[in-house]
Protein backbone atom coordinates (compact mmCIF):
# COMPACT_ATOMS: atom_id res chain seq x y z
CA UNK A 1 0.00 0.00 0.00
CA UNK A 2 2.75 2.53 0.49
CA UNK A 3 4.20 1.48 -2.30
CA UNK A 4 0.88 2.71 -4.14
CA UNK A 5 1.21 5.95 -2.31
CA UNK A 6 4.76 6.86 -3.39
CA UNK A 7 4.04 6.13 -6.76
CA UNK A 8 0.19 8.16 -6.51
CA UNK A 9 2.53 11.19 -5.10
CA UNK A 10 4.80 10.75 -8.50
CA UNK A 11 2.12 10.86 -10.07
CA UNK A 12 0.48 13.99 -8.83
CA UNK A 13 3.88 16.59 -8.99
CA UNK A 14 4.11 15.48 -12.30
CA UNK A 15 1.06 16.81 -13.28
CA UNK A 16 1.95 19.93 -11.10
CA UNK A 17 5.07 20.48 -13.27
CA UNK A 18 2.91 19.63 -16.75
CA UNK A 19 -0.05 21.89 -15.32
CA UNK A 20 2.41 25.12 -14.34
CA UNK A 21 4.10 24.07 -18.43
CA UNK A 22 0.73 25.07 -19.56
CA UNK A 23 1.17 28.52 -18.11
CA UNK A 24 3.58 29.29 -20.30
CA UNK A 25 0.82 30.68 -22.94
CA UNK A 26 -2.85 32.02 -22.18
CA UNK A 27 -3.78 29.45 -24.39
CA UNK A 28 -2.75 26.36 -22.51
CA UNK A 29 -2.88 28.01 -18.91
CA UNK A 30 -6.98 26.91 -18.17
CA UNK A 31 -6.04 23.69 -19.13
CA UNK A 32 -2.70 24.04 -16.84
CA UNK A 33 -4.25 25.01 -13.63
CA UNK A 34 -7.03 22.02 -14.21
CA UNK A 35 -4.45 19.55 -14.69
CA UNK A 36 -2.52 21.01 -11.52
CA UNK A 37 -5.82 20.91 -9.57
CA UNK A 38 -6.08 16.98 -10.86
CA UNK A 39 -2.76 16.45 -9.48
CA UNK A 40 -4.05 17.98 -6.55
CA UNK A 41 -6.76 15.61 -6.42
CA UNK A 42 -4.36 12.48 -6.88
CA UNK A 43 -2.20 13.30 -4.08
CA UNK A 44 -5.23 14.03 -1.94
CA UNK A 45 -6.17 10.60 -2.31
CA UNK A 46 -2.79 9.42 -1.93
CA UNK A 47 -2.97 10.60 0.89
CA UNK A 48 -6.43 9.40 2.34
CA UNK A 49 -4.98 5.71 1.19
CA UNK A 50 -1.73 6.19 3.94
CA UNK A 51 -4.11 7.56 6.88
CA UNK A 52 -6.59 5.26 5.95
CA UNK A 53 -6.39 3.09 9.64
CA UNK A 54 -6.73 6.78 11.48
CA UNK A 55 -9.22 7.47 14.07
CA UNK A 56 -9.73 11.16 13.24
CA UNK A 57 -12.47 10.85 10.26
CA UNK A 58 -15.06 13.12 12.12
CA UNK A 59 -12.41 15.71 12.59
CA UNK A 60 -10.76 15.64 9.60
CA UNK A 61 -13.99 15.56 7.90
CA UNK A 62 -15.64 18.29 9.41
CA UNK A 63 -12.25 20.52 8.74
CA UNK A 64 -12.31 19.66 5.21
CA UNK A 65 -16.26 20.42 4.90
CA UNK A 66 -15.15 23.83 6.66
CA UNK A 67 -12.46 24.38 4.73
CA UNK A 68 -14.53 24.57 1.17
CA UNK A 69 -17.76 26.29 2.52
CA UNK A 70 -15.26 29.22 3.58
CA UNK A 71 -12.90 29.22 0.69
CA UNK A 72 -14.95 28.89 -2.95
CA UNK A 73 -17.42 32.02 -2.02
CA UNK A 74 -14.84 34.63 -1.66
CA UNK A 75 -12.55 32.93 -4.66
CA UNK A 76 -16.05 33.04 -6.91
CA UNK A 77 -16.94 36.31 -5.83
CA UNK A 78 -14.03 38.79 -5.59
CA UNK A 79 -13.71 41.83 -8.00
CA UNK A 80 -10.70 41.10 -10.40
CA UNK A 81 -9.06 44.50 -9.01
CA UNK A 82 -9.38 42.70 -5.55
CA UNK A 83 -7.64 40.06 -6.38
CA UNK A 84 -3.90 41.01 -4.91
CA UNK A 85 -5.18 40.85 -1.31
CA UNK A 86 -7.04 37.67 -1.80
CA UNK A 87 -3.59 36.25 -3.53
CA UNK A 88 -2.09 37.58 0.09
CA UNK A 89 -4.70 35.88 2.36
CA UNK A 90 -4.72 32.42 0.48
CA UNK A 91 -1.28 32.83 0.88
CA UNK A 92 -0.90 33.57 4.30
CA UNK A 93 -3.30 31.01 5.28
CA UNK A 94 -1.36 28.09 3.34
CA UNK A 95 1.60 29.66 5.59
CA UNK A 96 -0.75 29.12 8.87
CA UNK A 97 -1.18 25.50 7.99
CA UNK A 98 2.62 24.93 7.61
CA UNK A 99 3.53 26.52 10.84
CA UNK A 100 0.45 24.53 12.52
CA UNK A 101 1.63 21.14 11.00
CA UNK A 102 5.06 21.87 12.46
CA UNK A 103 3.05 22.34 15.64
CA UNK A 104 1.52 19.00 15.74
CA UNK A 105 4.53 17.44 14.36
CA UNK A 106 5.87 19.32 17.46
CA UNK A 107 3.01 17.22 20.42
CA UNK A 108 2.88 14.11 18.41
CA UNK A 109 6.57 13.02 18.83
CA UNK A 110 6.68 14.60 22.77
CA UNK A 111 8.76 17.58 21.78
CA UNK A 112 10.71 16.03 18.89
CA UNK A 113 11.73 13.77 21.71
CA UNK A 114 9.81 10.57 20.24
CA UNK A 115 12.26 11.02 17.12
CA UNK A 116 15.22 10.77 18.78
CA UNK A 117 15.00 7.39 19.76
CA UNK A 118 14.55 6.16 16.10
CA UNK A 119 18.01 5.66 14.42
CA UNK A 120 18.57 7.60 11.22
CA UNK A 121 18.77 11.82 10.42
CA UNK A 122 16.54 13.38 13.63
CA UNK A 123 18.23 16.45 13.71
CA UNK A 124 18.09 17.24 9.74
CA UNK A 125 14.53 16.30 10.35
CA UNK A 126 14.17 18.73 13.40
CA UNK A 127 15.62 20.95 12.03
CA UNK A 128 13.45 20.84 9.03
CA UNK A 129 10.47 21.47 10.69
CA UNK A 130 11.83 24.32 13.16
CA UNK A 131 12.19 26.32 10.08
CA UNK A 132 9.05 25.17 9.09
CA UNK A 133 7.76 26.75 12.06
CA UNK A 134 9.24 29.86 11.67
CA UNK A 135 8.93 30.93 8.16
CA UNK A 136 5.32 29.53 8.35
CA UNK A 137 4.59 31.66 11.26
CA UNK A 138 6.00 34.66 9.47
CA UNK A 139 4.32 34.36 6.27
CA UNK A 140 1.33 34.08 8.06
CA UNK A 141 1.34 37.18 9.75
CA UNK A 142 3.33 38.95 7.36
CA UNK A 143 0.43 38.04 4.56
CA UNK A 144 -2.42 38.91 6.98
CA UNK A 145 -0.88 42.66 7.17
CA UNK A 146 -0.48 42.78 3.41
CA UNK A 147 -3.78 41.48 3.16
CA UNK A 148 -5.09 44.22 5.59
CA UNK A 149 -3.25 46.87 3.65
CA UNK A 150 -4.14 45.62 0.06
CA UNK A 151 -7.76 45.61 1.51
CA UNK A 152 -6.90 49.56 3.54
CA UNK A 153 -7.88 48.69 6.36
CA UNK A 154 -4.74 49.16 7.72
CA UNK A 155 -3.06 52.66 5.69
CA UNK A 156 -1.02 51.96 2.40
CA UNK A 157 1.47 54.33 3.33
CA UNK A 158 4.56 53.12 5.27
CA UNK A 159 4.17 52.14 9.24
CA UNK A 160 7.36 51.97 11.18
CA UNK A 161 9.07 53.08 14.29
CA UNK A 162 11.68 54.87 12.56
CA UNK A 163 15.34 54.11 13.08
CA UNK A 164 14.79 51.27 15.68
CA UNK A 165 12.89 49.14 12.74
CA UNK A 166 15.77 47.51 11.59
CA UNK A 167 17.73 46.56 15.19
CA UNK A 168 14.35 45.00 15.96
CA UNK A 169 13.59 42.89 13.25
CA UNK A 170 17.06 41.76 13.97
CA UNK A 171 16.55 40.38 17.67
CA UNK A 172 13.32 39.22 16.71
CA UNK A 173 14.75 36.90 14.16
CA UNK A 174 17.76 36.02 16.26
CA UNK A 175 15.34 35.01 18.98
CA UNK A 176 13.34 33.08 17.20
CA UNK A 177 16.33 31.49 16.02
CA UNK A 178 17.60 31.04 19.77
CA UNK A 179 14.34 29.68 20.87
CA UNK A 180 14.31 26.99 18.01
CA UNK A 181 17.92 26.04 18.56
CA UNK A 182 16.87 25.42 22.30
CA UNK A 183 13.98 23.23 21.25
CA UNK A 184 16.09 21.51 18.66
CA UNK A 185 18.60 20.91 21.43
CA UNK A 186 16.32 19.18 23.36
CA UNK A 187 17.43 19.57 26.51
CA UNK A 188 14.63 20.88 28.60
CA UNK A 189 11.67 19.47 29.81
CA UNK A 190 8.27 18.63 27.72
CA UNK A 191 6.45 21.40 29.68
CA UNK A 192 9.61 24.49 29.26
CA UNK A 193 10.30 22.72 25.33
CA UNK A 194 6.61 23.83 24.45
CA UNK A 195 6.52 26.89 25.87
CA UNK A 196 10.06 27.50 24.22
CA UNK A 197 7.98 26.28 20.99
CA UNK A 198 5.57 28.49 21.27
CA UNK A 199 7.90 31.37 21.53
CA UNK A 200 9.10 30.49 18.41
CA UNK A 201 5.57 31.01 16.50
CA UNK A 202 5.37 34.55 18.54
CA UNK A 203 8.84 35.83 18.01
CA UNK A 204 8.49 34.83 14.31
CA UNK A 205 5.03 36.08 14.14
CA UNK A 206 5.80 39.44 14.96
CA UNK A 207 8.91 39.50 12.72
CA UNK A 208 6.43 39.04 9.71
CA UNK A 209 4.08 41.78 10.74
CA UNK A 210 7.01 44.32 11.51
CA UNK A 211 8.42 43.02 8.25
CA UNK A 212 5.29 44.06 6.27
CA UNK A 213 4.16 46.97 8.48
CA UNK A 214 7.01 49.63 6.91
CA UNK A 215 6.62 48.54 3.22
CA UNK A 216 4.14 50.79 0.73
CA UNK A 217 1.76 50.04 -1.27
CA UNK A 218 3.59 50.95 -4.22
CA UNK A 219 6.44 48.19 -3.14
CA UNK A 220 4.01 45.54 -2.68
CA UNK A 221 4.16 43.84 -5.51
CA UNK A 222 7.56 42.83 -3.95
CA UNK A 223 5.81 41.43 -0.86
CA UNK A 224 3.43 39.65 -1.84
CA UNK A 225 5.96 37.96 -4.54
CA UNK A 226 8.72 37.13 -1.73
CA UNK A 227 5.92 35.75 0.56
CA UNK A 228 4.56 33.55 -2.03
CA UNK A 229 8.29 32.79 -2.00
CA UNK A 230 8.78 31.69 1.58
CA UNK A 231 5.44 29.95 1.98
CA UNK A 232 6.74 27.77 -0.49
CA UNK A 233 9.87 26.89 0.65
CA UNK A 234 8.29 26.35 4.02
CA UNK A 235 6.18 23.84 2.38
CA UNK A 236 9.34 22.12 0.76
CA UNK A 237 11.00 21.91 4.36
CA UNK A 238 7.61 19.90 6.28
CA UNK A 239 7.77 17.96 3.11
CA UNK A 240 11.15 17.35 4.32
CA UNK A 241 9.97 16.53 7.60
CA UNK A 242 7.21 14.16 6.81
CA UNK A 243 9.41 12.55 4.29
CA UNK A 244 6.21 13.67 1.63
CA UNK A 245 7.47 13.88 -2.21
CA UNK A 246 4.75 15.66 -3.38
CA UNK A 247 5.25 18.14 -0.70
CA UNK A 248 8.95 18.64 -1.63
CA UNK A 249 8.38 19.08 -5.16
CA UNK A 250 4.87 20.88 -4.96
CA UNK A 251 6.88 23.20 -2.28
CA UNK A 252 9.95 23.72 -4.49
CA UNK A 253 8.10 24.23 -7.64
CA UNK A 254 6.38 27.29 -5.41
CA UNK A 255 9.36 29.14 -4.23
CA UNK A 256 10.99 29.18 -7.53
CA UNK A 257 8.51 30.80 -8.69
CA UNK A 258 8.33 33.29 -6.20
CA UNK A 259 11.78 33.97 -6.02
CA UNK A 260 11.89 34.31 -9.88
CA UNK A 261 8.90 37.10 -9.86
CA UNK A 262 10.50 38.67 -6.45
CA UNK A 263 13.78 38.72 -8.93
CA UNK A 264 11.55 40.28 -11.35
CA UNK A 265 9.83 43.15 -9.44
CA UNK A 266 12.56 44.17 -7.67
CA UNK A 267 14.60 44.50 -10.72
CA UNK A 268 11.30 46.56 -12.69
CA UNK A 269 11.89 48.89 -9.68
CA UNK A 270 15.80 49.29 -9.69
CA UNK A 271 16.29 48.23 -6.35
CA UNK A 272 17.39 45.41 -3.93
CA UNK A 273 14.88 43.05 -2.32
CA UNK A 274 16.79 43.81 1.11
CA UNK A 275 16.20 47.64 0.60
CA UNK A 276 12.56 46.55 -0.32
CA UNK A 277 12.18 44.83 3.22
CA UNK A 278 14.22 47.07 5.14
CA UNK A 279 11.36 49.70 3.92
CA UNK A 280 9.38 51.59 1.42
CA UNK A 281 10.04 54.95 0.14
CA UNK A 282 8.74 56.76 3.40
CA UNK A 283 10.14 59.70 4.49
CA UNK A 284 11.40 61.03 1.35
CA UNK A 285 9.47 64.17 -0.50
CA UNK A 286 6.09 63.99 0.42
CA UNK A 287 2.71 64.58 -0.81
CA UNK A 288 3.32 67.90 -3.32
CA UNK A 289 -0.41 69.07 -3.79
CA UNK A 290 0.80 72.18 -5.71
CA UNK A 291 -0.50 72.38 -9.56
CA UNK A 292 2.86 73.91 -10.90
CA UNK A 293 6.30 73.10 -10.47
CA UNK A 294 8.61 76.54 -9.91
CA UNK A 295 7.85 78.19 -13.33
CA UNK A 296 6.01 75.13 -15.07
CA UNK A 297 2.52 74.73 -14.45
CA UNK A 298 0.39 71.42 -15.67
CA UNK A 299 -2.15 72.09 -18.14
CA UNK A 300 -5.79 71.02 -17.34
CA UNK A 301 -8.04 69.72 -20.25
CA UNK A 302 -11.54 68.81 -20.76
CA UNK A 303 -13.12 65.63 -22.13
CA UNK A 304 -13.64 67.33 -25.45
CA UNK A 305 -10.40 68.57 -26.17
CA UNK A 306 -9.16 65.05 -25.35
CA UNK A 307 -11.46 63.50 -27.49
CA UNK A 308 -10.74 65.72 -30.52
CA UNK A 309 -7.40 64.77 -29.98
CA UNK A 310 -7.81 60.97 -29.82
CA UNK A 311 -10.20 61.26 -32.76
CA UNK A 312 -7.19 62.51 -35.33
CA UNK A 313 -4.43 59.79 -34.03
CA UNK A 314 -3.52 56.82 -36.01
CA UNK A 315 -2.37 54.97 -32.86
CA UNK A 316 -3.16 55.21 -28.88
CA UNK A 317 -1.65 53.85 -26.19
CA UNK A 318 -3.21 53.20 -23.15
CA UNK A 319 -0.70 52.86 -19.64
CA UNK A 320 -3.05 51.46 -17.20
CA UNK A 321 -1.60 51.78 -13.31
CA UNK A 322 -3.29 51.05 -9.72
CA UNK A 323 -5.47 53.92 -10.25
CA UNK A 324 -7.31 51.95 -12.74
CA UNK A 325 -8.16 49.39 -10.64
CA UNK A 326 -9.25 51.86 -7.62
CA UNK A 327 -11.41 53.73 -10.11
CA UNK A 328 -12.67 50.05 -11.70
CA UNK A 329 -12.50 52.09 -14.79
CA UNK A 330 -11.34 48.57 -17.22
CA UNK A 331 -14.59 48.47 -18.78
CA UNK A 332 -14.71 51.74 -19.68
CA UNK A 333 -11.43 52.06 -21.57
CA UNK A 334 -12.47 49.04 -23.36
CA UNK A 335 -15.90 51.07 -24.36
CA UNK A 336 -13.35 53.79 -25.54
CA UNK A 337 -10.91 51.84 -27.16
CA UNK A 338 -13.96 50.49 -29.26
CA UNK A 339 -15.04 53.82 -30.21
CA UNK A 340 -11.44 54.26 -31.49
CA UNK A 341 -11.30 51.19 -33.26
CA UNK A 342 -14.53 51.79 -34.86
CA UNK A 343 -12.45 54.85 -36.19
CA UNK A 344 -9.58 52.78 -37.61
CA UNK A 345 -7.48 53.96 -34.76
CA UNK A 346 -4.82 50.92 -33.67
CA UNK A 347 -4.74 51.05 -29.65
CA UNK A 348 -2.51 49.13 -27.38
CA UNK A 349 -1.35 48.95 -24.19
CA UNK A 350 1.61 49.44 -22.52
CA UNK A 351 2.14 47.28 -19.41
CA UNK A 352 5.22 47.91 -16.78
CA UNK A 353 5.77 45.29 -14.55
CA UNK A 354 5.54 46.68 -11.42
CA UNK A 355 1.93 48.38 -12.04
CA UNK A 356 -1.06 47.49 -9.62
CA UNK A 357 -1.03 45.71 -6.71
CA UNK A 358 0.83 42.61 -8.25
CA UNK A 359 2.83 40.91 -11.07
CA UNK A 360 0.29 41.19 -13.87
CA UNK A 361 -2.37 42.56 -12.05
CA UNK A 362 -3.43 44.83 -15.34
CA UNK A 363 -3.33 42.00 -17.52
CA UNK A 364 -6.17 39.89 -15.30
CA UNK A 365 -8.16 43.74 -15.30
CA UNK A 366 -7.80 44.31 -18.67
CA UNK A 367 -8.56 40.16 -19.88
CA UNK A 368 -11.41 41.09 -17.58
CA UNK A 369 -12.74 43.72 -19.79
CA UNK A 370 -12.31 41.72 -22.63
CA UNK A 371 -9.12 43.74 -24.06
CA UNK A 372 -7.01 41.13 -26.52
CA UNK A 373 -3.94 39.44 -25.03
CA UNK A 374 -2.34 40.89 -28.11
CA UNK A 375 -2.84 44.01 -27.86
CA UNK A 376 -1.32 43.83 -23.99
CA UNK A 377 2.43 45.22 -24.24
CA UNK A 378 5.71 44.65 -22.24
CA UNK A 379 7.40 47.37 -21.73
CA UNK A 380 10.35 46.35 -23.41
CA UNK A 381 8.85 46.09 -26.95
CA UNK A 382 6.52 48.87 -27.01
CA UNK A 383 9.17 51.42 -24.92
CA UNK A 384 10.29 52.44 -28.60
CA UNK A 385 6.85 53.12 -30.10
CA UNK A 386 5.97 55.94 -27.67
CA UNK A 387 7.92 58.00 -30.41
CA UNK A 388 5.30 57.04 -33.15
CA UNK A 389 2.50 57.89 -31.01
CA UNK A 390 0.22 60.26 -31.22
CA UNK A 391 -1.53 60.17 -28.10
CA UNK A 392 -0.74 57.88 -25.16
CA UNK A 393 -3.36 58.54 -22.21
CA UNK A 394 -1.92 57.55 -18.69
CA UNK A 395 -4.83 56.17 -16.43
CA UNK A 396 -3.88 55.85 -12.61
CA UNK A 397 -0.02 55.64 -13.18
CA UNK A 398 2.59 57.31 -12.19
CA UNK A 399 5.77 56.41 -10.87
CA UNK A 400 6.38 53.86 -13.87
CA UNK A 401 5.84 56.67 -16.18
CA UNK A 402 8.03 59.23 -14.55
CA UNK A 403 10.67 60.06 -17.10
CA UNK A 404 12.91 61.32 -14.09
CA UNK A 405 14.36 58.03 -13.61
CA UNK A 406 15.99 58.38 -16.81
CA UNK A 407 17.18 61.88 -16.75
CA UNK A 408 17.52 63.20 -13.57
CA UNK A 409 19.93 61.69 -11.34
CA UNK A 410 18.98 63.43 -8.29
CA UNK A 411 15.41 61.70 -8.22
CA UNK A 412 14.91 58.88 -5.88
CA UNK A 413 13.88 56.35 -8.61
CA UNK A 414 16.61 57.29 -10.69
CA UNK A 415 17.84 53.64 -12.98
CA UNK A 416 14.19 52.34 -12.60
CA UNK A 417 13.35 51.52 -15.69
CA UNK A 418 10.33 53.32 -16.81
CA UNK A 419 7.54 53.96 -19.91
CA UNK A 420 8.81 56.08 -22.23
CA UNK A 421 5.52 57.93 -22.25
CA UNK A 422 6.96 61.39 -22.32
CA UNK A 423 8.27 60.61 -26.18
CA UNK A 424 4.77 60.60 -27.39
CA UNK A 425 3.42 63.35 -29.41
CA UNK A 426 0.68 64.41 -27.21
CA UNK A 427 -0.08 62.54 -23.56
CA UNK A 428 -3.17 62.42 -21.25
CA UNK A 429 -3.11 62.31 -17.70
CA UNK A 430 -6.23 61.19 -16.17
CA UNK A 431 -5.51 61.65 -12.14
CA UNK A 432 -8.35 62.31 -8.87
CA UNK A 433 -5.65 65.25 -8.69
CA UNK A 434 -2.55 66.89 -8.44
CA UNK A 435 -1.54 64.51 -5.67
CA UNK A 436 2.19 63.04 -6.16
CA UNK A 437 2.07 59.17 -6.52
CA UNK A 438 2.64 56.47 -3.82
CA UNK A 439 6.09 57.12 -3.55
CA UNK A 440 5.34 61.01 -3.09
CA UNK A 441 8.44 61.92 -6.18
CA UNK A 442 7.58 64.87 -8.36
CA UNK A 443 6.85 63.64 -12.00
CA UNK A 444 8.15 66.01 -14.48
CA UNK A 445 5.61 64.30 -16.69
CA UNK A 446 2.54 66.57 -15.83
CA UNK A 447 4.66 69.74 -16.68
CA UNK A 448 5.76 68.06 -19.90
CA UNK A 449 4.59 71.07 -23.00
CA UNK A 450 2.72 68.02 -24.63
CA UNK A 451 1.31 66.77 -21.73
CA UNK A 452 -2.40 67.69 -20.53
CA UNK A 453 -3.78 66.90 -17.52
CA UNK A 454 -8.02 65.63 -17.24
CA UNK A 455 -8.81 65.69 -13.69
CA UNK A 456 -11.48 63.63 -11.96
CA UNK A 457 -12.76 60.45 -11.48
CA UNK A 458 -10.70 57.64 -14.41
CA UNK A 459 -13.38 56.14 -14.97
CA UNK A 460 -16.10 58.75 -15.28
CA UNK A 461 -13.33 60.45 -17.54
CA UNK A 462 -12.83 58.31 -19.93
CA UNK A 463 -17.11 57.51 -19.99
CA UNK A 464 -17.26 61.25 -20.69
CA UNK A 465 -14.25 60.74 -23.26
CA UNK A 466 -16.25 58.28 -25.35
CA UNK A 467 -19.36 60.03 -25.55
CA UNK A 468 -17.74 62.92 -26.70
CA UNK A 469 -16.08 60.86 -29.48
CA UNK A 470 -19.53 59.24 -30.13
CA UNK A 471 -20.65 62.46 -30.72
CA UNK A 472 -17.74 63.69 -33.15
CA UNK B 1 13.55 6.49 7.33
CA UNK B 2 17.31 6.16 7.20
CA UNK B 3 19.98 8.78 5.89
CA UNK B 4 19.76 7.23 2.63
CA UNK B 5 15.74 8.07 2.36
CA UNK B 6 16.78 11.52 3.93
CA UNK B 7 19.64 12.10 0.82
CA UNK B 8 16.97 11.44 -1.70
CA UNK B 9 14.55 13.58 -0.67
CA UNK B 10 17.05 16.42 -0.76
CA UNK B 11 18.02 15.29 -4.16
CA UNK B 12 14.72 15.90 -5.46
CA UNK B 13 14.41 19.30 -3.32
CA UNK B 14 17.12 20.09 -5.24
CA UNK B 15 16.38 18.95 -8.56
CA UNK B 16 12.45 20.49 -8.28
CA UNK B 17 13.74 23.57 -7.64
CA UNK B 18 16.28 23.30 -10.85
CA UNK B 19 12.81 22.26 -12.84
CA UNK B 20 10.72 24.92 -11.59
CA UNK B 21 13.54 27.74 -12.59
CA UNK B 22 13.32 26.40 -16.01
CA UNK B 23 9.65 26.04 -16.59
CA UNK B 24 8.55 28.81 -14.05
CA UNK B 25 11.35 31.47 -16.26
CA UNK B 26 8.85 31.16 -19.64
CA UNK B 27 5.93 32.25 -18.38
CA UNK B 28 5.01 35.40 -19.76
CA UNK B 29 4.56 38.68 -17.86
CA UNK B 30 0.70 39.09 -18.53
CA UNK B 31 0.48 35.39 -17.00
CA UNK B 32 2.18 36.68 -13.83
CA UNK B 33 -1.25 37.27 -11.20
CA UNK B 34 -2.66 33.66 -12.17
CA UNK B 35 0.88 32.31 -11.75
CA UNK B 36 1.17 33.12 -8.36
CA UNK B 37 -2.35 32.17 -7.65
CA UNK B 38 -1.86 29.03 -9.17
CA UNK B 39 1.17 27.88 -7.53
CA UNK B 40 0.13 29.84 -4.26
CA UNK B 41 -3.19 27.00 -5.19
CA UNK B 42 0.11 23.98 -5.32
CA UNK B 43 1.39 24.96 -2.27
CA UNK B 44 -2.14 24.44 -0.65
CA UNK B 45 -0.73 20.74 -0.69
CA UNK B 46 0.75 21.43 2.69
CA UNK B 47 -3.24 20.59 3.65
CA UNK B 48 -1.64 17.08 3.00
CA UNK B 49 0.86 17.47 5.83
CA UNK B 50 -1.85 18.53 8.10
CA UNK B 51 -4.21 15.37 7.27
CA UNK B 52 -0.71 13.15 7.64
CA UNK B 53 -0.13 14.41 11.27
CA UNK B 54 -3.33 13.85 12.23
CA UNK B 55 -3.83 10.33 10.86
CA UNK B 56 -1.37 8.54 11.66
CA UNK B 57 -1.32 10.23 15.38
CA UNK B 58 -1.86 7.37 17.88
CA UNK B 59 -4.67 8.72 20.19
CA UNK B 60 -4.35 12.00 19.27
CA UNK B 61 -4.66 14.81 21.96
CA UNK B 62 -7.26 17.48 22.28
CA UNK B 63 -4.63 20.09 21.81
CA UNK B 64 -3.24 18.04 18.53
CA UNK B 65 -6.46 17.47 17.59
CA UNK B 66 -7.54 21.23 17.18
CA UNK B 67 -4.07 22.73 16.30
CA UNK B 68 -5.01 19.84 13.32
CA UNK B 69 -8.14 20.58 12.53
CA UNK B 70 -7.36 24.62 11.79
CA UNK B 71 -4.77 23.55 10.04
CA UNK B 72 -7.37 21.20 7.34
CA UNK B 73 -9.09 24.21 7.01
CA UNK B 74 -6.58 26.86 6.66
CA UNK B 75 -4.92 24.36 3.79
CA UNK B 76 -8.01 23.56 2.46
CA UNK B 77 -9.24 27.50 1.84
CA UNK B 78 -5.65 27.82 0.11
CA UNK B 79 -5.69 25.06 -2.14
CA UNK B 80 -9.30 25.20 -3.09
CA UNK B 81 -10.04 28.46 -3.05
CA UNK B 82 -6.60 29.29 -5.27
CA UNK B 83 -7.65 26.77 -7.82
CA UNK B 84 -10.87 28.79 -8.38
CA UNK B 85 -10.05 32.23 -8.60
CA UNK B 86 -7.24 30.58 -10.79
CA UNK B 87 -9.29 29.04 -13.10
CA UNK B 88 -11.84 32.30 -13.11
CA UNK B 89 -8.83 34.42 -13.95
CA UNK B 90 -7.37 32.72 -16.75
CA UNK B 91 -10.91 32.24 -18.37
CA UNK B 92 -10.58 36.01 -19.05
CA UNK B 93 -7.83 35.86 -21.24
CA UNK B 94 -8.17 35.67 -25.21
CA UNK B 95 -6.06 35.69 -27.78
CA UNK B 96 -8.48 37.34 -30.60
CA UNK B 97 -10.41 40.38 -29.66
CA UNK B 98 -14.05 38.87 -28.53
CA UNK B 99 -17.53 39.16 -29.92
CA UNK B 100 -19.20 42.07 -28.90
CA UNK B 101 -19.82 42.52 -24.83
CA UNK B 102 -22.31 45.50 -25.06
CA UNK B 103 -23.80 45.91 -21.14
CA UNK B 104 -21.11 44.07 -18.87
CA UNK B 105 -20.50 47.25 -17.32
Amino acid sequence: MDILVYALYIVAFAMFIIGLSGLTAPRSAVRGNKIAAAGMGVAFIATLIHIRDTGSWLVIIAALVVGVIVGIPPARKVKMTAVPQLVALFNGVGGGTVALIAWGEFLESDGFTGLRVASGPVLPLVIASLFAAIIGSLSFWGSIVAFLKLQQILPGHPLSVGRLQQPLNAILFLGSVVAAVVVGIGSTTTGAALVWFVAILILAGILGVMTVLPIGGADMPVVISLLNALTGLSAAAAGLALNNIAMIVAGMLVGASGTILTNLMAKAMNRSIPSIVAGGFGGRSQGNAATSNGDQVAKSTSAADAAIKLAYANQVIVVPGYGLAVAQAQHAVKDMAKVLEARGIEVKYAIHPVAGRMPGHMNVLLAEADVSYDAMKEMDDINGEFSRTDVTIVIGANDVTNPAARTDPNSPIFGMPVLNVDQSRAVIVLKRSMSSGFAGIENPLFFGANTTMLFGDAKKSVAQVTEELKAL
Amino acid sequence: MDYTDFLANIAILVLSGFIGFAVISKVPNTLHTPLMSGTNAIHGIVVLGALTVLGTAHNPSIPLQIISFVAIVFGTVNVIGGFVVTDRMLAMFKTRPAASTDGKN
